[in-house]
């Protein structure tokens, strides 16, 4: 009975894909000749591809639920079980460290630049994971923050010449100041709202970088943003751009360090109670609105240092760049890669900046395909690619010492 | 005389046009097992609500009493103080935080107790440090107590109802209260795990040096365990007094039979 179910489906499916597609599938005017052509045969394979397509989708949703079925919500992710191994940890990290260090050396600069701009996007995931991910909070402005970054550095080093190694700690204080600061106002509201206040406040930074001329040189942008220095000497095009690859790679290994050490902490044990509910949370003494501010102004603060790193890397920075559809792709690095956990959104990072640059080759069907790829992985994979793993803790219980067994 | 753990007077609470508790009174002695009963929608729940902060009283005081401190208004106080006053509760429709461990949850209850903030927790000194093992092995003694200790690793989610439960209970010591309120703990236990709990209450008054006050609508639990029960029925209190009083108390016999209890 099932099957016949599904083939019912699957052709209803494939008839209103045919409706649906009539128009650019099967009608071609041309307008110098103001002919019409049917492609009737464009119309036959939009059904036939459609209700094949729509049978595989099924089978893997209903394989995927029979398997959620089976086991409670205990499978640990592949690379969680590989770093808690011991004999694997250490050949699995200095793996990845040998072709990290190598990479830029080994490819060209092109590609050296794009792993750039996915590091940044994780430092810029991890981030909003701490406001998103662990405290629950729908934060659609995200990219503000990044933007008082990349601004503070181009205007610090146009006024004032203040370098690189400068202004990255002042920044990171910048976007502290500015989390806490728009954070005031909106932490107060809940969900959809906060959503919609956060995508207000993000859009006003950016309108105010394009109309106030004076200040931020308008629509125009600043250009000519020195990269960084390395005790005051500076490298030639293509050894800068490995120098700010290194350099980001310090950041994200700083950013993992601090973020894991504070998801397991008092803190980030606060914030995901937060999450997962306000109100007992209340009950168990947590300061809910404090909670909630650090939350938002330490995302703000690896926004904000992110926000330097791209004007170092670029050179050329203007409003543009921080429109809705960046906090849009961080979020999605978040949610995709795995909500809360910081391995899933490194991978959701490299996924969603690298996959896009790589699929050039399929040029006009690039977002199409990268689209449905999100979708995918969101049907059946709700939790993202690599979902979170809480800390272990092994006790002795004759002696009632404890043995930390930490993986991240 | 001493002055009780928790005071409560004159308590109102409306929402809108319905007076959800109204004018109720009701003080508890230190060392105390006290019960608050009564028939479905009384307004029990909204009463631990009202004294936990969650709601603010439309009228009313409440005054807690700990021991060897003087008297305080909780009036007006967010949860989150209330807790850190030392009044720890459960909630009728579980309320874990399933994100998290069994021993995290326990942890999240130490929260109010712990000192280290931000800047600490990402540098990591050895006050810091020492503090959080601290509250590791504290929040795997309270375990052992409760008796969850088999279940430290797990999600919280994945436990049994009974555990659950008392993994609410677990979570409510760990904030080191005076007074616990338990709202319905034996609610979808089985006999088994009622008389665990009946056993685990008293150990709690007698060894830990807790009062506590319960809602609970199992009358067998309530008659052995309560010294003391109060009775509500529509937002009023109709009764109080010892277990046999109550038996026989025609006002709590009438709101009973007049309404479709789950319990005899
Ligand atoms: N937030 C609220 N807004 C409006 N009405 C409420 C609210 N909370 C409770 N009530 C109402 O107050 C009355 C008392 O509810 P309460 O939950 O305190 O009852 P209860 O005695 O705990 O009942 P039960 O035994 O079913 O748990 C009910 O009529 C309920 O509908
Ligand atoms: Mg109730």
């Amino acid at each position: 009975m099932a099957i016949k179910n599904q083939i019912k489906q699957s052709l209803i499916i494939a008839f209103w894909f045919m409706i649906l597609t009539f128009p650019i599938m099967v009608i071609k005017v041309n307008t110098i000749q103001n002919t019409i052509y049917f492609r009737w045969a464009n119309l036959l394979w939009v059904g036939i591809v459609t209700f094949f397509a729509s049978m595989v989708w099924n089978y893997f949703l209903r394989r995927n639920e029979a398997q959620k079925k089976k086991e409670i919500d205990d499978d640990i992710p592949l690379i969680h079980r590989l770093l808690q191994n011991d004999r694997f940890r250490r050949p699995f990290l200095g793996l990845l460290a040998a072709f990290f260090i190598a990479y830029p050396f080994v490819f060209p600069m092109y590609h050296t630049s794009i792993m750039i701009s996915a590091l940044v996007y994780v430092m810029l995931g991890l981030g909003l994971n701490i406001v998103v991910g662990l405290a629950g909070l729908l934060d659609l402005g995200y990219v503000a923050f990044y933007a008082v970054g990349a601004y503070a550095y181009a205007l610090l080093n146009l006024h004032f010449g203040l370098s690189f190694w400068v202004v990255l700690p002042m920044s990171a204080l910048l976007g502290t100041l500015f989390g806490v600061m728009l954070g005031y106002p909106v932490l107060r509201l809940r969900g959809d709202y906060l959503a919609i206040v956060t995508l207000g406040f993000g859009e006003i930074i950016r309108i105010v970088l394009e109309n106030w001329d004076d200040f931020s040189n308008g629509p125009r942008g600043i250009a000519d943003i020195p990269p960084p220095s390395f005790f005051g000497h500076y490298f030639d095009q293509h050894n800068t751009m490995i120098y700010i690859y290194f350099i980001v790679i310090g950041l994200v290994l700083m950013t993992i360090f601090f973020v894991n050490r504070l998801e397991n902490s008092k803190i980030g044990r606060a914030w995901i109670a937060l999450r997962d509910d306000e109100i007992a949370c209340q009950a168990m003494g947590i300061d809910k609105f404090k909670t909630k501010l650090t939350a938002f102004a330490l995302g703000a603060t690896w926004a904000a240092m992110g926000g330097v790193v791209f004007a170092a890397k670029t050179s050329y920075i203007n409003p543009m760049s921080f429109t809705i559809w960046e906090s849009i792709t961080i979020l999605c690095v978040v949610v995709i890669g795995g909500m809360g956990s910081a391995i899933g959104v490194i991978a959701g990072a490299l996924v969603l900046i690298l996959l896009p640059e790589y699929l050039r080759a399929v040029a006009e069907y690039r977002m199409l395909v990268f689209g449905a790829l999100q979708v995918i992985v969101m049907v059946f994979k709700p939790d993202g690619l690599i979902k979170s793993v809480r800390k272990v803790y092994t006790f002795n219980v004759q002696e009632k010492t404890i043995h930390e067994q930490t993986h991240t | 005389m001493n002055k009780p753990i928790l005071n409560v007077k004159n308590l109102t609470m409306n929402f809108g046009g319905l007076k959800a508790l109204d004018d109720v009174s009701i003080a508890i002695e230190k060392g105390q097992i006290a019960a608050l009963i009564g028939p479905n929608g009384a307004g029990k729940t909204t009463f631990f609500n009202c004294i936990t902060g969650i709601y603010e009283p439309t009228n009313g005081i409440v005054e807690i009493t700990p021991p060897g401190k003087n008297t305080q208004s909780l009036r007006g106080l967010k949860p989150n103080y209330v807790t850190e006053r030392g009044i720890a509760r459960t909630f009728q429709n579980i309320r874990l935080f399933h994100g998290m461990t069994v021993l995290e949850n326990v942890m999240i209850g130490r929260h109010c107790r712990l000192s280290s903030g931000i800047i600490k927790a990402m540098l990591q000194p050895p006050s810091q440090k020492n503090e959080e093992q601290k509250a590791v092995t504290d929040s795997y003694e309270i375990l052992e107590k409760i008796g969850l200790e088999q279940y430290v690793n797990d999600m919280a989610v994945n436990l049994p109802y009974g555990a659950q439960r008392r993994l609410e209970i677990a979570r409510a010591l760990a904030t080191d209260p005076f007074l616990l309120l338990l709202d319905e703990p034996a609610a979808g236990m089985n006999p088994q795990e009622t008389k665990e709990l009946d056993d685990l209450i008293l150990w709690l008054r007698d060894n830990e040096n807790l009062t506590i006050l319960l809602i609970e609508h199992d009358m067998k639990l309530v008659m052995s365990l309560s010294d003391w029960i109060h009775v509500v029925d529509y937002g009023k209190k109709i009764a109080e007094g010892t277990p046999a009083d109550i038996k026989a108390n025609s006002d709590v016999i009438k709101a009973y039979l007049g309404e479709d209890s789950d319990d005899a």
